[in-house]
């Protein structure tokens, strides 16, 4: 975006005010999410940089706080660091107990959400759909509905059906927060598909299932798997409805994480964000592939 | 030349079936098919998300804490008219079932219902209760010998509409009102107006939210835009790097910035605008909200808003340009009109998912930074007064799925982008 020629001296000088408004901008976006990372490493337990990290000296800075995420919890934290310890880590430290519980709850919800979603997006991408309307907006309301709300509604609904403080009523109730997210991902997939290419495959011989898997899920695998990242990322983050309907043994990183917040805020909790923000970045990075191999695929200009 | 001499007979398919029936046969199988796809996921939103929400509204307006455990004065309540005096009979009434809440252990629960409406009264109930095996007629007389405080009129005004399990005295609670000794609906003194003031003030910061992500989100919506896609996916990092990552991280890592001893305030008295004895407050109120829940917000301004600005063909601010128009000119009436829908979406989406936060401000929020969102958290786990919740609850659903309803009017869901 180069000033053009004719512009005026007042417009150069907007312009270039203007770019460096739109770097402060991003430096507010992502400044907040880089700042933390450094402060993990902070030797002492203060939440800004010391006179040490400042002068980047190597005494100001430790991993205390990764270590502290292992041995919270363990039974003998002192004991010499051999096999037996880190099967102690494995069994009883906190952060890997709710870290097992969060990939528990969320592999099968994405599970859950990513089967369900597909079909439905398939059907919902049909001009046939009857209802199709208003379906999808039933289908999207969990996204659009306050995360209060439906906690609240889960909690009497579960403590009426025997469903609460139990894996199953987690994962359901997580695979409906994560099902627009499938449906939105999927049926965007869907908009650019050429269906006379399951009609040319029904015309060669091939049985709608066979069709299905051959010609359909190639084409619209890239969207299903962005919209189960979708899903499963939904799960991690969710706290409010693991706050209201989950035991005390399904407790999930971010359940750790806001009990660490509000009782007493270590930077232990900063080294767990720091884990959680590369975390994203790998999950980003996926879904950017994911997406740019899609638009090949559908003939769109590479994005 | 024979065919048109031949009588028009119907179109009929190989198998001899009239052309039109087939068709209707094949749509309807059709509409079957794509029916049945969709029918497992709706079923499953139907049991996990919407029966939960329905059972939620039933709660905010059925209570039977009190008439299950007062079945003698309900049916006293209902066989004398609002205007009846409170006689003996009333009390022998009230005397039978506060014998029968102490066998049952259920004075507190009772108590509780009613305390909602007159507070402070739970513990009449709880006391007498104590009492009541040793209570002999005239009742009257023995109960007001106990305590006082059965004579008043009000108690027994609300007593009789607890008496009913169906009410609709939350919803009048949530709305800061209530009722006086006649029955009538009047709104609670300003002093304990609390519902009102959290709306207003719910609204109004999401207003704010909004306003300040649309100024935020425009200029670098408006570069990325602009930019050739190479160099604006990079850029494109900044916005859904914040997207992705998790709500609680960028939380915590506003604590760490905003806090008194944290790295704003640091840098602050670094650069001497504040001494260090003068550290600015700017989180437990509502700068700390407004601030992380506008940086958590902004990607969903930024998103509907580039996906906008994208399809808005540049030859058309050139050829104003050309035409005489001043730069101002140019951007106020070509360009800015074009980017409307993708303002709307936006500005819609972000106030929508503003009203009903509640971990941000949970956390960031202190006392005057709360959403009602966190008033509602606060009756399911801290206060237990459930059915108050679920009304306050059922009136912030009843208002984002008004602002749902109009965003797929305007904007209509299937639009809707993720990143």
């Amino acid at each position: 975006m180069a000033v053009p020629a004719y512009a005026s001296p007042l417009e150069r000088t907007w312009h270039y005010t203007y770019l460096v408004i739109c770097g402060l901008i991003f430096f507010f976006l992502i400044a907040p999410i880089i700042v933390i990372i450094p402060l993990s490493f902070n030797a002492e337990p203060y939440f800004t940089f010391t006179e040490k990290m400042l002068s980047f000296d190597p005494t100001g800075y430790s991993m205390r706080w990764y270590d502290m995420l292992l041995t919270f919890g363990m039974q003998e934290p002192q004991a010499e660091r051999g096999w037996s310890w880190w099967m102690d880590v494995w069994q009883h430290a906190t952060w890997i107990d709710v870290a097992k519980n969060s990939i528990i709850i969320g592999f099968f919800s994405t599970i859950l959400a990513t089967v369900l979603g597909t079909l439905a997006a398939l059907g919902l991408s049909r001009p046939e759909m009857p209802f199709r309307r208003a379906v999808m907006a039933v289908l999207i309301s969990p996204m659009i509905v306050p995360i209060i709300i439906t906690a609240t509604g889960l909690f009497f609904f579960y403590s009426k059906t025997g469903l609460a403080h139990s894996y199953p009523g987690i994962i359901m109730a997580h695979a409906t927060l994560g099902i627009p997210f499938v449906i939105i991902t999927v049926t965007a997939t869907l908009v650019g598909f050429d269906h006379s290419l399951s009609r040319a495959a029904a015309n060669l011989g091939a049985d709608p299932r066979t069709t299905f898997f051959k010609i359909v899920m190639p084409l619209i695998l890239p969207g299903v798997v962005s919209g189960a990242l979708f899903a499963f990322v939904t799960s991690f983050d969710e706290v409010v409805v693991v706050l209201f309907v989950a035991g005390y043994d399904q407790q999930t990183i971010p359940r750790q994480m806001w009990n660490g917040i509000r009782e007493q805020i270590s930077p232990a909790i900063l080294a767990v964000a720091t884990i959680l923000v590369f975390v994203s970045i790998a999950l980003l990075t996926t879904v950017e592939l994911l997406r740019r191999r899609s638009e090949r695929l559908r003939g769109m200009s590479p994005g | 030349m024979s065919d048109a001499t031949m009588e028009p007979t119907e179109l009929r398919t190989a198998d001899g079936l009239p052309l039109k029936k087939a068709l209707a046969k094949s749509q309807a199988r059709a509409k079957r098919r794509a029916f049945l796809l969709v029918a497992p996921l709706f079923l499953f939103v139907l049991i996990t998300f919407v029966v939960p929400i329905g059972q939620m509204l039933f709660q905010s307006v059925y209570n039977d804490s009190f008439s299950k455990n007062a079945p003698a004065l309900g049916q006293w309540f209902a066989e004398h008219p609002l205007e009846a005096p409170i006689d003996e009979s009333a009390f022998a009434a009230l005397a039978t079932d506060l014998k029968e809440m102490k066998a049952n252990r259920t004075q507190g629960e009772a108590g509780t219902r009613i305390n909602y409406d007159v507070p402070g009264t739970r513990s009449l109930f709880t006391s007498t209760a104590r009492k009541a095996d040793k209570l002999e007629p005239p009742y009257k007389e023995a109960i007001l010998d106990i305590n006082k405080g059965w004579e008043d009129p009000n108690l027994w005004r609300a007593m009789r509409s607890a008496s009913h399990p169906y009410t609709i005295d939350f919803y009048l609670a949530a709305l800061d009102m209530t009722r006086d000794q006649d029955n009538n609906i009047v709104s609670v003194d300003k002093t304990r107006s609390i519902y009102g003031t959290l709306f207003t003030r719910t609204a109004l910061l999401s207003l704010i939210i909004t306003v300040l992500c649309m100024l935020l989100a425009f200029p670098i919506a408006h570069l990325l835009a602009s930019l050739p896609l190479a160099k604006s996916n990079l850029l494109m990092i900044f916005v859904l790097l914040p997207f992705w990552t998790s709500l609680l991280v960028r939380t915590t890592s506003w604590m760490v910035l905003l806090q008194q001893q944290g790295v704003l305030n640091d840098i602050m008295v670094w650069l001497g605008i504040v001494s260090d004895n003068g550290r600015l407050e700017m989180m437990y109120n509502k700068t700390g909200t407004i601030v992380a829940m506008t940086h958590i917000l902004l990607p969903f301004m930024v998103l509907p808003l580039y996906s906008v600005m994208r399809t808005i063909p540049p030859s058309y601010v050139r050829a104003a340009r050309s035409l005489g128009a001043t730069s101002w000119t140019a951007f106020r009436r070509i360009y800015l009109p074009q980017t409307l829908p993708g303002i709307g979406a936006g500005a819609l989406l972000v106030f929508i998912l503003s009203v009903g936060y509640y971990i941000t401000p949970a956390l960031v929020g202190g006392a005057d930074g709360q959403l009602i969102s966190n008033m509602i958290a606060f009756h399911m786990q801290k206060s237990l007064n459930w059915s108050l919740a679920a009304a306050l609850a059922s009136l912030l659903l009843g208002g984002v799925l008004v602002l749902y309803w109009l965003y797929d009017r305007l904007v209509g869901i299937d639009n809707m982008k993720l990143g």
